[in-house]
């Protein structure tokens, strides 16, 4: 595998952006004659070219179904998927290969739970517990959940800097507390939740913790011990791997004690038409053949953030976030949305007077790619009254040129407005 | 002016703009011009679903000639619906359907405006068929 590029010198683990850029060939193309400026990351990343080779090695040199036949490339596609497992496993600090269940995605991971575990360990007058700074995907599962079992889905809520009200989320803790379901970054502000201490407090009422990771793994070192979450969950497409894979973290004896969600080949140990017995997890949650090749290029994706390094990842976003903030704050009529003290590679704002969509209509033609719009959070957007905002999301190839592009096109939208 | 002379008129008025920020800001005049539309048909059974910005597109039948209203939070929305608006309303239903939307590839707006759920031109325009031809089953029926 390639390896990506490091600089050498005083500052040995710093990124060398512009070799890492390399490694991405979309990265080189031209949108509406301009050089693209990719930053739309929150909503996927990009792939390097390991990513892309390691999937077509696959299909062209191993492929075949898994866990199934004895012949040679069942065999070889086997142990490429299961040391896949293993790589996410070693990624998340986890302490073993079993709590690794292969998922659609973030989604995926959390209905899973929530159809699994929620039911049956939520009856009656119980709660979930969530923020008021979740993603669509960590409200609805709940909200069906809740009405499914008669239980109740409560909100902590966030200040006006998007940041979680501690007194506000301790006073709705309590012994009906089943489940906090809680994004670990928010993908509308940016926001790095307190996972750990909130992980400790509702521990402390006997509650359960999923944490929606979807928009933290490709910023910084996760370790799921040391978070204390019982349930991790990430999409492979926001961390430059394929998309339609993900993975749900689970303790071991979680998974072990949860029914299965899906019935079907592969998660059975036996099965006769009065009795099937279940394999342990992770099959027992894996029905059907999986994305195979999306496992493999997963992993080629995590192996590839690993080696680049993600203290050095999480310094050189940070820098590009202070500068994007340093650099917007400088045109009038620009409010940002989200200024909590701890945020992760996300700049989201708003202009006065313009819709976000017609903004990032223009900048699209300037050929930077944005987010415009409600973010799939719309309970963020309403409390902070706006319909949508305009989201800058940085991936660790993204450049000090590219903010400054994104400066130039606001201020065109800006002009073409006035 | 009828609907074919409209739409050729728009095409000629957007082939003098030569760079797409002309085209652009032309756009958003348009929004910026469109009538207001009457508060009381801005329902959700008049929201033009497949848009990420917030769409209204109303129609009546006057005189055998369908006349559009529609806003939109978004002011290029805007513009483009105020475009829709100037083509097909007060046409009649068998010449709303009869009509195409050439303008939207003839003055080059279709290489900006990718039809997608991002402007949602290609939803606007079902639904302003779909109105003419509500009108046109009502009128056989008669």
């Amino acid at each position: 595998m390639r390896q990506p590029a490091q600089t050498a010198g005083s500052t040995p683990d710093a990124l060398d952006v512009q070799s890492v850029r390399a490694d991405f060939p979309i990265l080189s193309r031209t949108v509406h004659g301009k050089p693209l400026v990719y930053l739309d990351n929150g909503a996927s990343t990009q792939k390097p070219q390991a990513v892309i080779d390691a999937v077509r090695r696959f299909y062209e040199h191993d492929y075949a179904n898994i866990h199934r036949a004895v012949h040679e490339l069942s065999q070889a596609a086997t142990e490429a998927y299961e040391n896949a497992r293993r790589t996410v496993q070693r990624f998340l600090r986890a302490e073993s290969e079993q709590e690794i269940v292969f998922v659609r995605g973030t989604t995926e991971g959390i209905n899973l739970v929530a159809g699994s575990w929620g039911r049956a360990n939520l009856g009656p007058g119980d709660e979930v517990l969530i923020t008021a700074m979740e993603h669509h995907s960590n409200i609805v599962p709940w909200q069906m959940l809740c009405a499914e079992r008669g239980a109740r889905l409560v909100v902590a809520p966030m200040d006006q800097t998007g940041a979680l009200i501690w007194p506000e989320f301790e006073k709705r803790l309590n012994s009906r507390t089943k489940l906090l379901g809680v994004v670990h970054v928010s993908n509308a502000l940016g926001t790095v939740n307190p996972v750990r201490r909130m992980a400790d407090a509702a521990h402390a009422v006997g509650a359960r913790v999923l944490v929606d990771g979807a928009q933290a793994v490709a910023h910084a070192q996760v370790d799921v011990n040391a978070l204390g979450a019982d349930f991790y969950v990430f999409s492979g497409h926001k961390i430059f791997g394929p998309t339609g894979v993900g993975v749900l973290w689970g303790k071991a004896d979680l998974l072990e004690a949860m029914p299965p969600w899906q019935g079907g080949g592969d998660m059975i140990r036996s099965v006769s038409f009065e009795k099937t017995e279940y394999a342990p997890a992770p099959a027992k949650f894996e029905a059907g053949t999986p994305h195979i090749a999306g496992g493999i290029g997963l992993a080629a994706a995590l192996d590839y953030v690993t080696a680049l390094g993600l203290p050095a990842i999480a310094a050189w976003e940070h820098e590009l976030v202070r500068y994007a903030h340093e650099r917007l704050a400088e045109i009038p009529g620009l409010r940002f949305i989200g200024t909590a003290p701890r945020k992760a590679a996300v700049v989201s704002f708003v202009l006065d007077g313009i819709h976000a969509t017609d903004a990032g209509m223009i900048l699209d033609q300037e050929g930077i790619a944005v987010r415009a719009g409600h973010h799939c959070a719309e309970p963020v957007m309403r409390f902070f009254g706006v319909p949508g905002t305009i989201r800058a999301s940085f991936a660790f190839y993204n450049t000090r040129d590219e903010v400054d592009a994104l400066v130039a096109g606001v201020r065109k939208v800006q002009k073409l407005f006035a | 002016m009828n609907i074919t002379e409209r739409q050729q008129a728009i095409i000629a008025e957007f082939a003098a703009l030569s760079e797409w920020e002309d085209r652009y800001r032309r756009i958003i005049e348009y929004g910026r011009d469109l009538p207001a539309m009457d508060p009381a048909h801005k329902t959700d059974k008049n929201q033009v679903k497949g848009c990420q910005s917030v769409v209204w597109l109303h129609a009546e039948l006057k005189d055998g000639a369908v006349v559009y209203s529609g806003d939109s939070d978004a002011m290029i929305v805007r513009g483009l619906i105020a475009l829709l608006l100037k083509v097909y309303s007060g046409a009649t239903p068998a010449d709303v359907l009869a009509t195409p939307p050439d303008f939207i590839n003839a003055t080059g707006l279709a290489s900006h405006l990718s039809q997608t759920r991002a402007n949602g031109l290609a939803a606007m325009v079902k639904q302003i068929r779909l109105y003419a031809l509500a009108f046109q089953a009502l009128a056989g029926r008669r």
